[in-house]
This record gives structure tokens, C-alpha cells and sequence, in this order.
């Protein structure tokens, strides 16, 4: 689904990433670890197309072709999604129209339910919403757009335990973790620093990011356990020892 | 004031340049219009009038309370269409009322410049509409000023009463039709509102690119009375200038300004006046420019004279091109302690952050640009009644903004 190569990118004057290498399976959900300031945000904003955000070298391939130098619309309308860690708000648009805006076929009293969000409808988008209103407003977003690819920046941070839960199904479904893994065609990256969202959803593989490369992947409870015991240095030294 | 007085004050001003604003050679326009018959049912108005009146929100349909519809220099239909609202022209209305000469020039000076002293020495035109006491109706009165001869100097004088306790609402909507190269429009409005009496007014402007304009607006709010003045100009003109001046004299009046523009060229000066001369007053002055194109000069003065007045002022401005021009202009004069006065202004372009937020859900860069566009315009009006608000967006929400 998603293919990483050697991948180097920079923000203003400052090399963030170097060298990625990820590949991501169709059906597949994987999870990125990694300390603040490390890069994953600004990973998937490059795969998203964000402008600031230079390649300088390497190729980000979708669905067997190289989306390296399209615009971010062209990517979105090829099935990437993204939930974003801080969204902006939105003055004089209310969600409801978004959606329609999103998908003009998309079922918005429905969507809405989903995330326990109908009186949402009316406001403008994140404006004066609260940390886990953001959160829960991403995902009605997700679910009309229903992007092949969905990448998911720190989906739980700021959400009390009631609506962690909601976000996990929504995560569930955009990932179709409600059928067979062989049947799934979806796929997905989640951004946690906690580990909290994996409590409602599974993922398949986890990465550790450390100064904007990837050196270690594995199981991704094994590896949020080794966080927690001995921090993502330890965890790599333990894991991953080079 | 006595007419003669009037005219003498008049004639000595026909010199005298505005404060703000390109000044204009009035002997470039036409003085004379040639006259109209009179329409007696809206449904018989001429289709280009009808359709350009509708463009500007003017649908005269059975949610009126009264209906004027002005064409050059003849007011072809007058009606009142609710028990409470009385409409007329304003020269039958100085025939039929003595006392109105008592109101005539009370809150415009007749030689405040040469463009109102211009209305002074002619024949009145215009609109004359007062809401009896206690009457109220939330459908709104429509008017309609349309300039439909190329050149021509169209002169308005409008009176607008709201008696004690009354609620009125009203629409204007001036346009000139695409065939009209060149005019300029001179609007007089005189606005009295008694106390605890509501009034909306809404004005929507649809000029064409080479037509001037000069709304020359006075406004007194008595005690516990309110306004709420909203203004759209969403199409090209040449030259706008105004800056209504609202008088808050009784105790508790409120007055909400809320101006709308987006501007492509030419030159817009606008701005709102507002004094707050009563204990518990406030004022609040809304407004947002979109420019693609011309300079647009957006001003904004308020004046606390006594303590515990509330005032607001927000100018914002996107500006779009290279080829654009906002200049801000808030001005805060406080006269007296106790006072509650801010302003907040900015000019900019669409934020980056936005437009990639809107990209990433697979919107297009001109769509996102024009979803922006088009929130940024979507001032909240409060005071407004749900059916005038929705057409009032209808108006800022149209498919012709979609270029942005």
C-alpha cells in the first residue's frame, strides 16, 4: 500500500528525516513511537504532500506509484487520510457542511452519531471545541472522506476514557478491523505517545523513530512495553541492538 | 428647519469637498431623469428591474411588510403591506405630514458637502417609512433603488421612523442594470429611532464598475432602542464613500454595524461613526473585507462621552492579490471614565494552515480558497429575524464568489 525509500526531509534549513525506510502492507495498521521532536509528525506530513515539508531525497510510493512530487489534494483524492495532531479552526464553516463539502454522498446525521457528535453538526469547524472535541471532530472528517490510507497523529491525546473508546472504533472501521486481516484492503500509521488508543485497537507493527530515522520495528506490544520499562533508547538498545 | 433656510445653507455648500473620498465633478452627471409611470403591483414591474432586484435580496413577495421601488428619479411603487409599517414616497409624505419638516435635515446637515447639499436643491426621491407604535413585524420592508440610465446623478432622500416600542426591518437592495456605463448614485437617510423601539437595516449594493457612490446616512437611537446595520457590497464599483454617523442619546441604546466587501477594483471608503452619548450604551463594528483588486479604506470611529459605555470594533481584511489595498483605520475616543472600548483589526492572507487542512480532505486549492473566503464573509448577524439572516447568506454564499 505505502513504500517509504530512503526518504530525507527538510523543514526552513533543518534536515528532520533521514533516511526512512517503511513499508506498510495493504490491510496493515502499524504504530510509530518515538520521543518529542523526533520526526514522525513531520513524516506524515511529507506523505501528505504539506508543502513546508521538503524532500530532499528518497520517493514516497501509493498503490505501486511514486506520489513524491504531487500536490496534497492529488494525494488526498488517492486515498490518503490524515487526522491531524492540532487542526486549525475554521471561521464561518460548520462541520456538517464540511462533510458534504468532503463527500457530497456521505451520511452525516449518521456519521455524526458515530462519535457522539450531533450537536457538533452546527458549529463551526474546531472553533472553541476542546482538546478530545478536536480529536472525535478528525474522525467524522475521516469517516466521509474514507481514505485508503489513513495516518493518525496522536488520536488519543487530550480525550477522556468514554471517548477514546469512540475514536477507537472509528479507527476500527476505517482500518476494517471488523473483518478478516486477508480480506482487509485498508491500511494505516498511528502516532501515540501513551499507547492508550492501542488499548481499543490493534495495529500489526510498530516502529521506533529516533532523530528522524527508524531503528526498530517489531511487535508493537512488545515494543510499547520495552518503552515503558526502559525508555526509547532502552527500548531500542534491548530490541533492536545494532 | 425652514425650506428656505435649507436651501441657502445648501447653495453656499455646493463647493465643499467631503472629508473622505475621491471627490467627484457633479456636472459630469445628468441632472435630468426621464419619468416613469406608476406601477400599482409589484408582479408588473419591468423583468430586468424585477431580476435585479432580486439579486440585491429584494423578492416582493408576500413576506413584506411594505415594498418601494424607485427607478431613476420616479418612485414607481409604493405600498404598504402591514397595518404597522406605513411606506411612501418622500414627497408624498411631506405633503401629507407638516411635522415631517421636523425630521428633514435633522441628523444629515444639508451642507455637510456638496453631495448632500446636491440632494438639498432637488426634488426629493426616496423612501419614507415609519413604524407605528408598539406595531411589529419580523417580515422586513423592501425597497429597491435601481439606476437604470447611463449618467445619470440619482438623488435619494430617505426618512425612517420607528415610533416608540415598534420593531421594524428593512431591505434595501440598489443596483444598476450591466447596460448603465456610468452614474452616481447620492443616498440621504435619516434614521429616528424611539425608545424601545428595534429596528434592521440591511442594504445591499450591486453597482456597476463605473458607477459612484455616496450614502450620506444619520441615525439617532433613543432610549433602550436598538439597530442592527448591516452592509453588502459584493460587486465591482468605482468610487464608495460613507460613513454613517449614529447618535446612542437615550439611555441603554445599542447599535451593531456589521459591512461586508469584497472588493475587485476601484475604491471603497467606508466606515461607521458611532457616538455613545448615553449612560449604558454600547456599539459594536463589524466588518470584513476580501480584496482581490482596487483599495478599499475601512474605517471605524467610536466615541464614549459618558461612563459605562461598551464599544467594539473589528476591521479584518484578507487581502487576495498583489493588485490590492486595505487600509485600516480604527479610531477609539474615549471622553469619560468608566469606559469599556476596544478595537481589533488585521489585514492578511488566507492562512496556509487552513488551506492545507481543507487540501489534505482532498479540496482543491481554488476550493479550499473559496470555502475560506466565503466563512470569512459569513459574518454572525445577531438581532436579525431567521428568514432575513438565511437570505443574507444566500447573498454572501452565491456561486459568482466562487472564483475568489
Amino acid at each position: 500500500m505505502l513504500e517509504i525509500k530512503d526518504l530525507f526531509v527538510s523543514i526552513g534549513a533543518k534536515m528532520v528525516l533521514r533516511n526512512v525506510n517503511l513499508r506498510i502492507g495493504s490491510g496493515e495498521t502499524h504504530v510509530l513511537f518515538g520521543p518529542n521532536g523526533t520526526g514522525k509528525t513531520t513524516l506524515l506530513n511529507a506523505i501528505a504532500g504539506i508543502p513546508r515539508y521538503i524532500v530532499e531525497s528518497g520517493n514516497i510510493i501509493f498503490k505501486g506509484e511514486d506520489i513524491t512530487q504531487m500536490t496534497m489534494d492529488e494525494r488526498a483524492r488517492l486515498g490518503i487520510g490524515m487526522a491531524f495532531q492540532r487542526p486549525p479552526a475554521l471561521r464561518g464553516l460548520k462541520l456538517k457542511d464540511l462533510i458534504k463539502i468532503i463527500n457530497p454522498n456521505a451520511d452525516t446525521v449518521s456519521i455524526l452519531n458515530k462519535m457522539d457528535f450531533q450537536q457538533f453538526g452546527d458549529r463551526e469547524v474546531n472553533r472553541g471545541f476542546s482538546g478530545g472535541e478536536v480529536k472525535r471532530s478528525e474522525m467524522v472528517q475521516l469517516l466521509a472522506q474514507q481514505p485508503g490510507f489513513v495516518m493518525l497523529d496522536e488520536p488519543d491525546s487530550g480525550v477522556d476514557l468514554e471517548n477514546i473508546k469512540l475514536i477507537g472504533e472509528a479507527i476500527n472501521q476505517l482500518t476494517q478491523k471488523n473483518i478478516r486481516p486477508k480480506q482487509r484492503t485498508k491500511s494505516g500509521i498511528i502516532i501515540t505517545h501513551f499507547g492508550h488508543i492501542l488499548e481499543y485497537t490493534k495495529t500489526d507493527r510498530a516502529h521506533v523513530m529516533l532523530d528522524g530515522s527508524i531503528v526498530c520495528s517489531g511487535n508493537p506490544s512488545e515494543i510499547l512495553d520495552q518503552i515503558k520499562k526502559s525508555g526509547y533508547e532502552g527500548c531500542v538498545a534491548c530490541l533492536c541492538p545494532t | 428647519m425652514p425650506v428656505s433656510n435649507i436651501e441657502e445653507r445648501a447653495k453656499k455648500a455646493r463647493e465643499k469637498k467631503a472629508v473622505y473620498g475621491i471627490d467627484l465633478n457633479l456636472d459630469s452627471y445628468e441632472s435630468e431623469a426621464k419619468s416613469y409611470g406608476i406601477i400599482d403591483e409589484a408582479e408588473d414591474l419591468p423583468e430586468d428591474v424585477k431580476k435585479a432586484a432580486l439579486d440585491v435580496g429584494v423578492k416582493l413577495d408576500n413576506q413584506t411588510s411594505g415594498a418601494y421601488v424607485q427607478m431613476d428619479q420616479t418612485p414607481v411603487h409604493t405600498k404598504s403591506l402591514f397595518e404597522g409599517v406605513e411606506v411612501l414616497d418622500t414627497r408624498t409624505a411631506l405633503k401629507r405630514y407638516d411635522n415631517l419638516q421636523d425630521y428633514m435635515w435633522k441628523l444629515v446637515a444639508p451642507d455637510a458637502d456638496k453631495y448632500v447639499a446636491d440632494v438639498a436643491q432637488s426634488l426629493p426621491a426616496g423612501y419614507f417609512v415609519r413604524a407605528k407604535k408598539g406595531m411589529k413585524t419580523v417580515f422586513p420592508v423592501k425597497s429597491c433603488l435601481y439606476l437604470g440610465s447611463t449618467n445619470l446623478n440619482q438623488r435619494v432622500h430617505n426618512i425612517i421612523i420607528a415610533e416608540e416600542g415598534s420593531e421594524l426591518h428593512i431591505i434595501t437592495g440598489c443596483t444598476t442594470p450591466a447596460h448603465v456605463q456610468r452614474g452616481l448614485h447620492i443616498g440621504v437617510s435619516e434614521f429616528f429611532i424611539k425608545k424601545g423601539a428595534h429596528v434592521s437595516f440591511t442594504m445591499i449594493h450591486s453597482w456597476g464598475k463605473d458607477v459612484d457612490v455616496r450614502p450620506r446616512t444619520g441615525i439617532i437611537i433613543e432610549e433602550g432602542g436598538s439597530l442592527s446595520n448591516n452592509y453588502i457590497c459584493l460587486k465591482p464599483v468605482k468610487t464608495l464613500q460613507m460613513f454613517p454617523t449614529a447618535t446612542l442619546a437615550g439611555v441603554g441604546a445599542v447599535a451593531s454595524f456589521n459591512t461586508v466587501i469584497y472588493s475587485s477594483t476601484g475604491n471603497i471608503d467606508f466606515g461607521s461613526n458611532i457616538i455613545l452619548a448615553a449612560p449604558e450604551t454600547s456599539a459594536e463594528s463589524i466588518s470584513r473585507v476580501v480584496s482581490v483588486g482596487g483599495e478599499v479604506i475601512a474605517r471605524g470611529r467610536m466615541t464614549g462621552k459618558v461612563p459605562g459605555a461598551r464599544a467594539h470594533l473589528e476591521c479584518v481584511g484578507l487581502l487576495l492579490s498583489e493588485k490590492g489595498r486595505i487600509y485600516s483605520i480604527p479610531e477609539l475616543d474615549g471622553q469619560s471614565k468608566d469606559l469599556d472600548m476596544s478595537h481589533e483589526a488585521a489585514v492578511g492572507r488566507i492562512s496556509e494552515e487552513e488551506l492545507e487542512y481543507l487540501m489534505a480532505r482532498g479540496l482543491t486549492q481554488e476550493q479550499a480558497t473559496s470555502v475560506i473566503v466565503r466563512g470569512f464573509l459569513d459574518v454572525e448577524i445577531k438581532g436579525l429575524p431567521e428568514e432575513l439572516k438565511q437570505q443574507i447568506k444566500n447573498i454572501t454564499q452565491r456561486e459568482d464568489l466562487k472564483g475568489a
